[in-house]
């Protein structure tokens, strides 16, 4: 089944805007703690970043899969912005009727293990908890958060981190990743709505898994990439080191596992239109796959490089610090893989098989 | 980006399919008394009844007696005969290999000879390519060939050759040379021929596995004659014709799923409520499963539309044989057992017959070392 040509024409146009602006210079701008905001007002111009939404939101009613599509090209670029977050911030946001930005955006909580609530007060409310890691947020113009209400999970909106104690972070490719903590922040009543049907916080995070997957199977193809083209062109031994069969079987497991990391997201992304579970188990099957291809893929892509892949200087580290960051952003592939594991255990033997070809 | 990337598009399997699906299930369990593990059964019974119902030769044309099925239809039915350890012998190498060969290559009265009998499971074929001095390297191919008055006369040897004991035809892969020449040329084209295998000079000698079980032969042939209507292609030209076969050979979803009980097992065994450790080593390998699958659904795809899948094959094929030999060693550390044959416990059984199977899986139909070779003249690397 062929991909739709209006997806190859968009796929074309990001791969050439990124090309063209997510450059290494801009990278390495952005991880001493200065926005790509060029690159960003570029991407923001496509709109791209709100284009699930609905019209009425401001957005074009795109099809999910086509964006995550585009997440695999923004992860090819090592593009630091934060393009899922702001398309997931806005998901969450729309579903509540709660309204968005033009600007970059950031969506919370990450962590499985973060508690934030909602008190009411007044004709307001009163937020309290932590929001560990956010992709971002001393950046993002306004961050949208799920947070326990007094009848359920409930979107929260605000304008960027004011209210909140704001402890700065990296992860390993230096993409901020902020903590913010909210002693009894005082809310106005329409900072908070309940969440649509389907947004919970559960799906965020499922759906947080399935970007950084993408992002990840972009990322190797790019690593793939530059080992393969570095290859032909090194020269040792009188020959370009891609004619030593030791390296070209090493390559070829890279080839083998890019191929199962972008094949295994694509798996995730499929699954968006279907139910929950499935949604579930699926996205589990991405994560844990692609992480797993990522610690090989990073290791041959570097023995492939020598001592110049080790470097600041050269760009293969963009990619794989990333990989290294990315697959334990979301929930770790071993953390992924014991969902999944636990799910079909919990099903029993004898579903294994039909639940995967029911899928 | 300059590195060339394989393809394997998002492919979902069609509503037919299902349909398909339900039908194979309620055939396998008509049939549950002949399936097995990792066994590699030969039934010819099975096979017949395979093909009355049109499972043999399914995306052929229907004027050689296939059925014009699509390829995604096919993979259904291989997929859960696999998974249900169905005794395939008698004619899988005929429905994967053989028959798309002879439709591609053969004359019109081969085609019309062979083709509806492969389909309906009454003749069985084996692969002649391995030689004791030619394994993955087929230039090194000794079995000769000398053009005489209306045939070919052939001498040599072949080895490994699977179920050929019990098969009717070879696909005997040869050298031509001159009468009394008895050294071949590395160089010279290889030429295929039909062989049936009662013909007159051809003793079929057993070569028992380690598992103490014979599926491996050693063909001896001794100026066996060969009529000019069982050449197959063009003289010369095997070496062509044979590199469409092993891509055949190669996308099919047996690479990982004739161990599948074994992680089904496994899965029973963990119980309802495993610890962390053990619901991620199941977890990692489902993962991993659910992707070769994915990625094997999407051959089936380009098979489909008619493209040659030759790089993304041997990197199922590749990815698919690791998973599986992972398979008795996390089996291993999850659940210790001593390794028994013939145990009544099956899980004993099944860890004794993968172990022991394991090796297997990443030497037949292209080792690992040729495989990754393939993939990495798909990325331009040489």
């Amino acid at each position: 089944m062929a991909v739709r040509d209006e997806t190859r024409m968009l796929l074309e146009t990001m791969q050439r805007l990124f090309e063209d602006m997510a450059t290494k210079q801009v990278a390495d701008a952005s991880e001493t703690g200065k926005f790509a905001a060029d690159l960003w007002a570029a991407v923001a111009e496509t709109g791209v970043p709100h284009a699930a939404l609905p019209e009425s939101a401001g957005g074009a009613d795109a099809e999910w899969e086509d964006l995550y599509y585009v997440l695999r090209v923004a992860g090819r670029f090592s593009a630091p912005i934060p393009l899922a977050e702001t398309m997931l911030a806005g998901w969450v946001a729309a579903s509540a009727g709660l309204d968005t930005v033009d600007g970059p955006m950031t969506v919370g909580p990450v962590r499985a293990t973060d508690v934030l609530t909602l008190t009411a007060d007044g004709n307001g409310w009163r937020l309290n908890g932590t929001a560990s890691r956010l992709p971002y947020a001393t950046s993002a113009e306004r961050i949208i958060l799920i947070a326990d209400g007094p009848d359920g999970e409930m979107a929260v909106a605000l304008d960027g981190t004011a209210g909140a104690t704001v402890a700065l972070g990296k992860n390993i490719a230096n993409e901020a990743r902020d903590t913010l903590t909210f002693d009894n922040l005082r809310l106005e009543a329409d900072a908070a709505r309940p969440l649509g049907a389907g947004v919970s916080r559960a799906a965020l995070y499922r759906r947080g898994a399935l970007a950084r997957a993408t992002m990840m199977s972009g990322a190797m193809e790019n690593a793939m990439d530059l080992a393969c083209t570095y290859a032909q062109q090194r020269v040792q031994f009188g020959r370009p080191i891609s004619k030593f069969q030791a390296v070209q079987q090493n390559l070829a497991v890279l080839a083998s596992q890019t191929a199962a990391a972008v094949a295994a997201a694509n798996l995730g992304i499929q699954a968006l239109n279907k139910d929950e579970e499935r949604q579930e188990f699926l996205i589990a099957t991405a994560k844990a796959r692609v992480g797993e291809a990522a610690t090989l893929a990073c290791e041959i892509a570097h023995q492939a490089h020598g001592a110049i892949g080790f470097t600041k200087e050269y760009a293969l580290q963009l990619s794989t610090r990333r990989l290294w960051s990315w697959r334990e952003e979301f929930g770790s592939d071993p953390e992924w893989a014991a969902k999944l594991g636990a799910y079909f255990c919990a099903k029993g033997a004898d579903e294994l098989w039909p639940t995967l070809t029911a899928a | 980006m300059a590195t060339p990337m394989f393809r394997f598009d998002p492919t979902e399997l069609p509503p037919e399919a299902d349909v398909i699906r339900k039908e194979v299930r309620a055939f396998i369990k008509e049939h549950e008394h002949l399936m097995g593990f990792s066994k590699g059964e030969f039934n010819r019974d099975f096979s017949k009844a395979m093909g009355k119902k049109g499972w043999i030769g399914m995306t052929w044309p229907k004027q050689y007696g296939g059925h014009e099925r699509s390829a995604f239809e096919r993979y259904v039915i291989i997929e859960e005969m696999l998974v249900a350890g169905a005794p395939l012998s008698a004619h899988y190498t005929g429905d994967r290999q053989s028959g798309p060969s002879i439709l591609k290559f053969g004359t019109e009265e081969q085609k019309q000879f062979f083709v509806p009998r492969i389909a309906a499971g009454e003749i069985t074929f084996c692969i002649g390519m391995s030689e004791p001095n030619s394994g993955s390297d087929l230039a090194a191919t000794r079995t000769r060939a000398v053009k005489v008055d209306g045939g070919y006369k052939i001498n040599g040897s072949k080895l490994w050759t699977s179920g050929a004991h019990r098969a009717d035809y070879a696909i005997m892969f040869c050298k031509m040379t001159q009468e009394g020449q008895e050294e071949v040329d590395r160089h010279a084209g290889g030429t295929q021929f039909l062989l049936d295998l009662k013909a007159p000079g051809i003793d079929i000698r057993p070569v028992i596995n380690l598992l103490g079980e014979h599926h491996f032969n050693e063909i001896f042939l001794t100026d066996v004659f060969i009529p000019d209507s069982r050449l197959l292609g063009k003289e010369g030209n095997g070496w062509n014709q044979v590199t469409g076969e092993l891509a055949f050979e190669r996308s099919a979803p047996d690479r990982f799923l004739v161990l599948f009980q074994m992680l089904r097992e496994m899965v029973r065994m963990a119980g309802p409520t495993p610890d962390k450790a053990t619901a991620a080593a199941l977890g990692k390998l489902i993962a991993q499963l659910g992707t070769l699958r994915s990625m094997s659904v999407s051959i089936a795809g380009m098979l489909q539309d008619g493209i040659n899948p030759n790089s993304e094959a041997a990197v199922v094929k590749d990815l698919g044989t690791r998973y599986e030999q992972d398979i008795p060693v996390v089996a291993r550390q999850l659940f210790h057992t001593e390794p028994e044959l013939e145990a009544v416990d099956l899980y004993a059984s099944m860890i004794a017959r993968s172990t022991m199977n394991a090796p297997r899986f990443s030497i037949q139909g292209g080792t690992r070392e040729i495989l990754r070779g393939i993939i990495a003249r798909g990325l331009g690397l040489r």
